[in-house]
Order: structure tokens, then sequence, then C-alpha cells
């Protein structure tokens, strides 16, 4: 299967086992994933909130970054608090660009002589070239095309991984922790990217078949596919680069401040500092909102937010089906006037105006283990 | 009764001149979960080939374009509480709307039974 422009789409090393288990192949990023298996997303999705889901996300980048003081390195690039990020902790950041835009969205993990960072799929090469060429000489940056990457998530997952990995000690959400799983010598961390609690773990590429058939061997375990990966994240009210946040979205509109420590927000130090930092004091004209639909349609991305007077006043960047809430649900930038929860909004769709409001996030509680 | 398809995917079964409309079982399982149908209003007049109704899957809306023109005499309301119905039961209970055809012609080109299974053989 290749993409209109007849260029082979990569695979990852999981390829052979999506087959077997009769993964819908779609083209994502460049790679051949599984957008659902048999029983279908719905299915896939309502399973991970209720036992374990197993997610191949080996198309994001893993890359690694050594140098003296790299941390402080890494922090002229990002919006968060590297430097004071202990080790074998996990950070949530941002790499901006010079109006405060967002490059992409990151994980960052400190491992002492190194920092590990997950960029995504869409963004790595791009973010390799801006890391490498602007840490030059500074740091050293690889990517490491030798490791593959699950996802374990849903309640579940924790009673999995201690069976799966006898030596996994409690860990906390956003600790990591190097750890054998079947023998093989993997970096877990509890983190994910679907409000559930779970766990993601880096497996060198050559074992992660052999890893991957284990985990599906429990009987929580099903293979779940990138269509339920999405109404997962969307549901729990997280981004997804290129919908939610881009280059023209700051982190404070995306209302993600809370990634910007007061440190950094003194200090500055990255690119767009001024512009977030301003932000942050005086307020921004637009931010991103949950959006409830009132009727059965759903609502998706580019489609108009309009006022009661059929004034334009934001637009949806993520939008689709939640199998939890049980109907549509979406996610956009609207003024930020008109931002309050409550607020009664209508939505374009097909030449219709539908009626919905304007939602807290997330749709579904996170139920991340952090005590 | 005989059963016709079009290339996309509707299937058609006429009574007298009343047609029956819906999708394929194929094309069911390639949209995957079915979470909303928009239907056409009753008495609405439509051409060969119009769009009539929408179909949402978890991912994407589709069209579903009227295999022949006439004018909407009934819609399948069972879908709008359960349009997984048309996932569970695409060829029947999952029928999207009935219409009254004003051109018999219109079923011309339209491709019989065997023929469609050939069609899908070829796409997959």
């Amino acid at each position: 299967m290749s993409d209109n422009n007849n260029q082979a789409l990569k695979q990852t090393p999981l390829h052979a086992l999506h087959l077997q288990h009769g993964g819908k192949m779609v083209a994502f990023a460049g790679y051949e994933l599984p957008v659902h298996y048999q029983e279908g997303i719905i299915a896939e999705h309502l399973h991970t909130r209720k036992e374990a889901g197993l997610f191949d996300v080996s198309h994001m980048g893993q890359l690694i970054l050594r140098g003296d003081n790299v941390a402080a390195a890494l922090e002229t690039l990002v919006a968060g608090d590297i430097q004071q990020l202990a080790a074998d902790k996990l950070r949530y950041t941002v790499l901006t660009n010079d109006n405060g835009g967002i490059i992409d969205d990151l994980i960052v993990t400190n491992h002492a002589s190194h920092l590990h960072l997950v960029v995504n799929a869409s963004r790595k090469e791009l973010d390799y070239n801006h890391i490498a060429s602007k840490l030059q000489g500074r740091c050293t940056l690889e990517e490491r095309h030798d490791r593959a990457l699950l996802a374990l998530q849903g309640p579940a997952a924790a009673a999995v991984m201690a069976r799966m990995a006898p030596a996994c000690r409690h860990i906390l959400f956003m600790t990591a922790q190097p750890l054998k799983v079947a023998g093989v010598p993997c970096l877990v961390s509890r983190s994910g990217y679907s409000g559930e609690d779970g766990y993601e773990i880096s497996v060198p590429a050559d074992d992660v078949e052999h890893v991957a058939r284990l985990f599906l061997g429990e009987p929580e375990v099903k293979p779940i596919g990138l269509g339920a990966r999405d109404t997962l994240r969307l549901e729990a009210g997280l981004c997804l680069y290129g919908n939610d946040i881009n280059e023209t979205t700051t982190p404070v509109e995306a209302g993600l401040s809370w990634t910007v420590s007061r440190r950094r927000r003194a200090e500055g130090g990255f690119p767009g500092a001024d512009v977030i930092v301003a932000q942050i004091s005086d307020g921004v004209k637009r931010k991103r909102v949950g959006l409830r639909i009132a009727g059965k349609a759903p609502v998706r991305a580019q489609a108009e937010v309009m006022d009661n007077d059929s004034n334009i006043i934001g637009e949806v960047t993520s939008g689709g089906y939640g199998p939890s809430v049980g109907g549509p649900v979406a996610m956009g930038y609207v003024d930020v006037a008109d931002a309050q929860p409550g607020s009664e909004i209508k939505f374009m769709v097909r030449g219709k105006l539908l009626p919905g409001r304007v939602e807290k996030l997330p749709f579904v509680k996170h139920r991340y283990v952090t005590r | 009764m005989t059963i016709k398809y079009t290339k996309e995917h509707e299937w058609l079964r006429v009574e007298g001149n009343i047609g029956t409309v819906g999708i394929s079982d194929y094309a069911q399982e390639q949209l995957g979960d079915i979470v909303f149908v928009e239907l056409p209003e009753i008495t609405k007049k439509i051409i060969k080939s119009d769009t009539v109704a929408v179909v949402e899957s978890v991912k994407a809306a589709s069209e579903i374009y009227a295999p022949v023109g006439g004018e909407i005499c009934e819609v399948n309301q069972a879908l709008e509480d359960n349009p997984e119905k048309v996932n569970a039961a695409a060829m029947d209970g999952g029928w999207f709307f009935k219409l009254e055809i004003n051109n018999i012609d219109d079923l011309d080109d339209l491709m019989d039974e065997a023929t469609y299974k050939e069609y899908v053989e070829g796409l997959e």
C-alpha cells in the first residue's frame, strides 16, 4: 500500500504482527500503521478504558541528546524546565519558534548522562534538524532507529506490567525505570496519551515483536490502532500536533502555560519567550477549549465556530466521536470573550448551524497514578 | 426482489416503483464504526447521483449518492438512535431511505449481484 506520491511507506518492526491481528493498514506520517484491528475503533477505545490496550507507536522519534550542561542547552529551545528535571523524571514540553509558536510537543526524560526525547512522527525530521543545528558544537543528537516504542494503557496496565516485569517498581506518573521485560532491556515510563494510567516502553527494535506478543498474550491486553489512539486522546483533552497546536499557536493560547515554569517565565532564554511571557501577563485573544455538540452529528477539524448572532468566533481543530462520552466531542480555538465553559455556540456543518457549548477539558477524567 | 449496486457501493431494491437504498456490507466494513447518519427530508426530489445522505464513521464523513432519481417517501428513523445498525445489518435493517422512482431507465447502468461481487474483488 503506498500513498498518492507512490513513495513507499515506512513500516515499523511490528508490521507483520499488525497484519496477523487483522490490522486495517493506513498511511500515517509516512508510515503504514493499523487504524484499527478486527474489533474496530469503538471497541478498542472502550477496551483500553476498561482493561488494557497495546499500541505500536514506533513511528515516533526517539532522540538522544548528550553534552555538557545538556539540560541548559535544551532549555535554549524549549519553554519547559529541564535543568531542574530530576533523574528518571519525564516532562512534557514544547519546542518554540521566535513568534512563540509551537514547533513540536515532546516528552523529555532525564537519564543523567543524556536526555531522551520522544517527538511526533510527523515532525521528527524537522525537530532533529532544528535541534542538531541550533545546538551544534554544544551537544550531539542521535536518533535511535534501533529502538521501537510500545504504549500499554488502561486501568489494568499496572497489573500486567507487574506480571511481565517482576522487577517493576511502583513508579509514579511521569517517572522512568530501566527494566527487563521478558529478559529484554527496556526503558519503561509511566506515561501516555490516553488519559488513563499506563506505560510507554522503549524496546530494542530487534526484540519488540517478541515483547509485543508477550503483552498481547496477557488476558487483559488487546492490540489497539491509531483510530482509538485519537479518540482516547481527544476525550482526554490532549493536543495533536498539526491539529490543535502548530507553529502559529502559542502555548498560552493552547492552554499549555503550565509547561512554562515560574523560573522560565522570569528568565526567558527560549525562542518567543517575550511573546509568551507577555501573553501570560496580559492575556490572549483566543483560547483552546473543549467543545460539546448538542446533537449527534460529529463536528470535525476546520468547522467554523459561531456565536448566537452567527459571528465567527473560532474554529474546530480536532473533532469526532467520543466512545466513552457516547457522542461527538471536539476541541478548537475560540475568541477569549466566548471561551468560558457553558458559553453557547454554534458549529457550521454542511451549511447548517448545529448548537453546542464550550466545555471544560478533559471530557473524560484523567486517571494518572500520581501518588 | 432483485438487488442492484452502484460503483459507490449503494444497493437498491425495487418493488413496484418504490426503491429502497442502503450501503453494501463491503462499504460498512470499509467505513468502520458508524456513529451518525444524516438522512434526507421526505418529499425531497433527487436525481441520479445526487448526494442524498451522509454517513459519519468515527474517522470521517462519507456521502451517499442516489442510485436512481425520484422523490424520497420514507427514511429509516431507526438509524437516528442506532446508527450502528448500518454496520450490523447493512443489507436489510440498515437501509437508509425509500423513494418513488421517476425514471426506470436510471437502473440500466447499475450492477447486478454477481457483477458487484467481481467489482469488489477487484478492489481488494
